[in-house]
C-alpha cells in the first residue's frame, strides 16, 4: 500500500492526486500483480517440470535436488513470488466479499500473517536442507 | 448505514452462462484454490527438511487416492491459472480485446490447460510406474 504523499511539500495538490484513485494508492496493487504474475510464470514452468522428475524420488534424491544452488535459489524465488501474488490476489477476494470495517481488517490481517507464516516456513526449510552440513 | 437498503443490481442468475464471465469466475475459483495449494507445498518442502520419516509420510499421503485427487485438482487449477493469467497480461498491453480475439483466446486457454494437465500426468504416471 502506498502512503498518502504527504511527505511531498513540493508536488502541486494536482501532481499528488493524480492516478492514486479512491483507494489512495494508485496503480500500484495492479502493477505489483502484474509484476508477480510475470516472475511466476517461468518459476512454476521450472517447477512443475522439476516435479514431473522428482516423481517417486527418496528422501535423499529429494534433498540432493534441493541443495543444487540453483534449485535452492528458485524454489526460494518461487515461494516469495507465489505468497507475494496470492496475498495481493486474496486481498482483492476479500475486499470483495467480506464486509463491515472490522471484519474485513480482520481479515486482510490474519491472511497477510498466514502468507508471510507459510512463506517463511518454506523458505526456512529449502535453506535448512540447503545449508546442512 | 445499512446495506441491505441500497438497489441492488439484477442477481447473476438472470444471466445466461458465457464462456467469459465462466472463466472469468474461474480465475478467480482456481486462484483460490492454488492458495489452498501453497500449504501443500509448505508442508512437503518442510517435512523433507524434518527427514526421512516424515517425509515419506507425505509422499505415502500424495500417493493415496485422497493425494492424487488433490494433486490433480491441484495440477488443473495450476495450469488454467497459468494459462488465463497470461492471456490476462496478453490483454493488459492492449491486445486481443476485441470479442472475436476474446473468444479465441478463452478456448485456447482451455484447449491448452486441458494439454498441459494431461502431457503432465502421462509422463508422471510412466516415470512413477518405472
Amino acid at each position: 500500500m502506498a502512503e498518502p504523499q504527504t511527505h511531498a511539500p513540493m508536488r502541486s495538490p494536482l501532481g499528488r492526486a493524480i492516478g492514486l484513485g479512491s483507494a489512495k494508492e494508485g496503480v500500484a496493487h495492479w502493477w505489483r500483480q502484474r509484476v508477480s504474475a510475470l516472475a511466476l510464470v517461468p518459476l512454476t514452468v521450472w517447477f512443475v517440470i522439476a516435479v514431473i522428475g522428482l516423481v517417486g524420488a527418496d528422501h535423499a534424491a529429494f534433498v540432493a535436488w534441493v541443495r543444487s544452488p540453483m534449485t535452492t535459489v528458485f524454489i526460494v524465488l518461487l515461494l516469495i513470488a507465489t505468497f507475494y501474488h496470492t496475498a495481493l490476489g486474496l486481498q482483492v477476494v476479500i475486499e470483495d466479499y467480506v464486509h463491515g470495517e472490522v471484519m474485513r481488517f480482520s481479515a486482510l490481517l490474519l491472511m497477510r500473517l498466514l502468507c508471510i507464516l507459510f512463506a517463511l516456513r518454506g523458505i526456512l526449510a529449502v535453506l535448512t536442507m540447503a545449508l546442512r552440513a | 448505514m445499512s446495506p441491505a437498503q441500497r438497489p441492488l443490481s439484477p442477481h447473476l442468475q438472470v444471466y445466461r452462462w458465457q464462456l467469459t464471465s465462466v472463466m472469468s469466475i474461474l480465475h478467480r475459483a482456481t486462484g483460490i484454490a492454488l492458495s489452498l495449494g501453497t500449504i501443500l507445498l509448505v508442508w512437503w518442502l518442510g517435512a523433507a527438511s524434518d527427514g526421512p520419516e516424515p517425509y515419506a509420510a507425505v509422499q505415502r499421503f500424495l500417493g493415496s487416492w485422497l493425494g492424487l485427487v488433490l494433486l490433480f485438482g491441484w495440477s488443473l487449477a495450476l495450469f488454467y491459472h497459468l494459462c488465463n493469467g497470461i492471456r490476462h497480461l496478453w490483454w493488459d498491453t492492449g491486445h486481443g480485446l476485441e470479442l472475436n480475439g476474446v473468444y479465441a483466446g478463452g478456448w485456447a486457454v482451455l484447449a491448452v490447460t486441458a494439454a498441459l494437465t494431461i502431457v503432465t500426468w502421462v509422463i508422471g504416471i510412466s516415470h512413477w510406474t518405472h
